[in-house]
């Protein structure tokens, strides 16, 4: 049978073990020894199909190369940092007004009907647009790179946030609002007792895909119009034909999308006590 | 094999079904200890009970008393760690035994476990084409027959399940269940969910299906006055380490109804049984203060 | 407008009054942008290209910038932009329902698969781009895995979840009736499955048409992506706004169709919302 059977929580351990958590994450019985191996082959295979010259890697460095190029050429170097500034400086703004922005218009669709009816299908006939789309005419229209780069970052996210709140706020049961107002509460006190606690989830959800959409924004915005950055980074790698650094540049954004992303959860976790133990 | 199952379900002052063949269990000397990332928890301590071919036992104790613990190493969910447990007088589980769940102890879940994606009568022929031996025509017939008995439910058989009420999606599931001619019947708190007057005439109904079927039953319930009502026997379980506190000989007269309940001789076995069971409750819930401080 | 009525289902609104309200917003949007590139003294706005000059220029039978629906080469840049799409998110869902399944099913697979992926994932599909072109022969190749790529997480991370929020029940219940390995998955896992991995494929059908907007810009011959950054180029400005508009209506169809194809196999689901309201 599948392990799901032999192997499920029940009655006992679902109703309070007396510790609720392991002592220690590292013990030796829960390492996942899979994980490791799966990644260790992967960075083998790499390496393999590199030195054997296979097909289509013939152009590739293999990890060594990379890790090489990175300490000596990169690791201390002012202008490799500098693109990291300057990324997250982007992925910050667009992401940041975003939020500014797209938090109370979200908000406004759900609750005013006028609002909604006029606006709403609009909004859904640029949802489709793919943000990137929006380069030439953000160039156009924008008098610096920088504020076109951060205004198509800010596009990138601003629709996910904006209809997130928006099913939020639809969410919320009629019968609660009845209430409070049968209570004689106010508008306004409705609105930061009942709408916002009950859009906090949404919220969070859309700061977490607003992150990795903002930031595969700017990553791709900085290849096509950008003379700065860690998408430039990577770009440039791939026209100086050196490939290393195209994989520095990867990995660095890799990085740096992970840390972004673990400041967002942060933030969640604060927002929200009541959902992380 | 009892060919002619629960023929007379719809007529409720039927006579009680002769005693089965089968459907004898023997639980003895259970312990089940879980042990994730070090913690040691003792489910089951020593654990004995026989239940006698036809009977209808039922097994109270308040939550995390281990009768769920019980209920899956009887259905083959869940392995023990001492100890054994016989149905038929053959080994069903030991030390070591891979659980191995069957059609021959079907259970009844608490959530309800019917397939939403299949129809009622799909889910009620699945454990008839897992078996092979009839035909997807031949399957469907004994299906519709099966829910025509249990209260006229042929006419849902290409409902899905979202589309019925609670009590429906029970009898279905009990159906389901039936209709692989089990040699016991295992419930896991099947009506905890439901409102009084649902809760009633659920009862009514597998008291019917009991009559006439007369499979063995193990009921699990943290309800005492259900497992009075339905049950041959109830067993109070102590709070963890489970073990038996209370063993209880229900004799009152079948076909039982609510009725009964204002009888003396039931109030009797209430109030020997009440006193246990708050007993463990009060052991339980001091135990979850501890825990939580 | 600050009226905290939401719109409730049940509330008087007249289909009628809604129409009413759809077009003058969407009339008011055009209206809008003609008049502030137009009429607005404000450079910025002026560069733009106005609705007219779009609308004249896409349905022109002899376009000014050889585009036009009555043009061969329109079609044939939708043709091409489908394709790759297509041939992404069938790649996607081919590999990535399967290994979703059995990374939500078999813990063992979830153990060796789940770090890989947690390793890659995190490297936005756009900074793919450069070793994309490196690793494949030609653009086409390149340009289709990085779609892919976005496609792919979608999918298997979806499926995942969904395998994962089947209730343990089940699986017992079906093991209660004899059921082997091979009929859970067939009878449990995937249907049960079913729904979230829609939900995943409508979003990697999205995010496909993201990257391949992007993937078009920095390197292809053809495609709308291409159009768009072509016009920007050749100072076509009107163009734009069509490859813009295009994109967005074709993404949306397939959306479209892929719900479509989800109701139509989940029949059970659609009915049990139904139920509840």
């Amino acid at each position: 049978m599948s392990d799901e059977i032999s192997t499920t929580a029940n009655d006992a351990s679902a109703n309070a073990p007396v510790k609720r958590r392991a002592k220690s994450r590292w013990n030796i019985s829960s390492w996942n020894w899979r994980g490791f191996v799966s990644i260790a082959c992967f960075f083998l295979a790499w390496q393999g199909a590199v030195s054997l010259e296979l097909p289509g890697f013939t152009k590739i460095p293999g990890p060594s190369e990379v890790v090489h190029t990175f300490v000596n050429d990169y690791l201390f170097t002012q202008s490799y940092w500098n693109s990291w500034l300057v990324s997250f400086e982007r992925v910050f703004w667009g992401f940041a007004l975003a939020q500014i922005i797209g938090i109370p218009f979200g908000l406004f669709l759900g609750t005013s009907k006028l609002f909604n009816n006029l606006v709403f299908p609009v909004f859904e006939m640029m949802r489709p647009i793919p943000p990137l789309a929006w380069v030439p005419l953000s160039i156009l229209f924008w008098p610096t790179t920088e504020s076109s780069i951060i205004f198509i970052t800010f596009i990138g996210a601003f629709f996910i946030i904006t209809i997130n709140i928006y099913d939020g706020v639809r969410s919320i049961k009629q019968e609660h609002i009845w209430l409070a107002r049968s209570l004689g509460a106010s508008r306004i006190r409705i609105f930061r007792r009942i709408m916002i606690p009950a859009v906090l989830p949404a919220i969070a959800v859309g700061m977490t895909l607003g992150i990795a959409v903002t930031w595969n924004v700017v990553i791709a915005a900085e290849m096509i119009a950008s003379d700065s950055g860690l998408g430039r980074l990577t770009w440039e790698g791939y026209v100086s034909s050196t490939p290393p650094v195209v994989i520095v540049g990867m990995i660095s954004i890799g990085i740096a999308g992970y840390l972004s992303t673990m400041i967002v959860d942060i933030i969640e976790r604060r927002m929200m006590p009541w959902k992380y133990k | 094999m009892t060919k002619a199952s629960i023929t007379n379900v719809k007529t409720p002052s039927s006579a009680l079904a002769d005693r089965p063949a089968s459907g004898k269990v023997s639980v003895r000397n259970v312990t089940k200890i879980y042990d994730p990332e070090g913690v040691h928890v003792v489910a089951l301590d020593g654990f004995s009970m026989d239940i006698e071919a036809g009977d209808f036992v039922a097994i109270v104790g308040p939550s995390g008393c281990g009768k769920s613990t019980l209920m899956n190493i009887l259905a083959g969910f869940d392995t023990l760690t001492t100890g054994e447990v016989y149905l038929d007088d053959q080994l069903l589980a030991g030390p070591g035994t891979k659980p191995l769940p069957g059609s021959d102890r079907v259970v009844v879940f608490q959530q309800g476990a019917l397939f939403p994606w299949m129809t009622v009568l799909e889910n009620v022929t699945y454990g008839l084409m897992k078996k092979g031996v009839l035909k997807r025509a031949e399957a469907n017939e004994k299906g519709i027959e099966f829910l025509e008995r249990s209260g006229n439910l042929g006419r849902i058989a290409n409902s899905y399940p979202a589309q019925l009420s609670s009590g429906m999606q029970r009898r279905v599931e009990i159906v389901r269940a039936l209709i692989n001619d089990p040699k016991i019947l295992l419930l896991d708190e099947p009506f905890r969910a439901m409102d009084t007057v649902n809760k009633n005439r659920m009862h009514q109904h597998l008291l019917r299906i009991y009559q006439a079927t007369r499979k063995t039953i193990m009921f699990i319930t943290h309800d005492l006055e259900e497992a009075l009502f339905l049950a041959d026997r109830v067993i109070v379980m102590t709070t963890r380490p489970g073990t038996m506190k209370m063993d209880i000989a229900i004799d009152l007269p079948r076909p039982r109804d609510h009725a009964m309940m204002a009888s003396e001789a039931y109030l009797a076995l209430k109030q020997q049984a009440v006193f246990a069971v708050r007993e463990e409750a009060k052991r339980a819930f001091d135990r979850g203060e501890r825990e939580m401080a | 407008m600050t009226d905290t009525n939401l719109p409730a289902p049940h509330a008087a609104n007249l289909p009628i009054e809604k129409y009413v309200l759809a077009v003058t917003g969407l009339v008011g949007f055009v209206v809008l942008w003609y008049a502030s590139v137009k009429w607005l003294p404000i450079d910025a706005f002026n560069r733009l290209p106005d609705p007219l000059a779009v609308i004249v220029e896409w349905t022109s039978p002899d376009p000014d910038y050889g585009i036009s629906i009555f043009t061969a080469d329109y079609y044939t840049h939708i043709f091409y932009s489908t394709y790759r799409a297509l041939s992404a998110f069938v790649l996607a869902v081919v590999l990535g329902v399967p290994l979703g399944i059995f990374m939500g099913w078999k813990k063992s697979v979830h153990n060796y698969a789940y770090s890989l992926l947690g390793l890659l994932r995190p490297v936005p599909p756009l900074a793919w781009v450069p070793i994309a072109i490196l690793l494949f022969p030609g653009v086409e190749l390149a340009v289709i895995f990085v779609t892919f790529l976005v496609a792919f997480f979608a999918t298997t991370m979806n499926t995942l979840v969904g395998v994962k929020a089947i209730p343990e029940d089940y699986f017992r219940a079906a093991a209660c009736f004899g059921a082997s390995d091979r009929d859970i998955l067939r009878d449990i896992v995937i249907p049960g499955a079913m729904p979230s991995i829609f939900t995943g494929l409508q979003i990697a059908m999205g995010a496909a048409w993201f990257s391949l907007a992007a993937g078009e810009m920095i390197a292809a011959q053809y495609g709308l992506g291409f159009i768009i950054w072509e016009a920007y180029n050749l100072i076509q400005y009107p163009t734009i706004v069509i490859g813009m508009a295009t994109l967005g209506l074709v993404g949306y169809v397939s959306s479209m169709l892929v719900r479509w194809v989800g109701k139509r196999l989940m029949v059970w689901h659609e009915q049990k919302l139904g139920m509840a309201g």
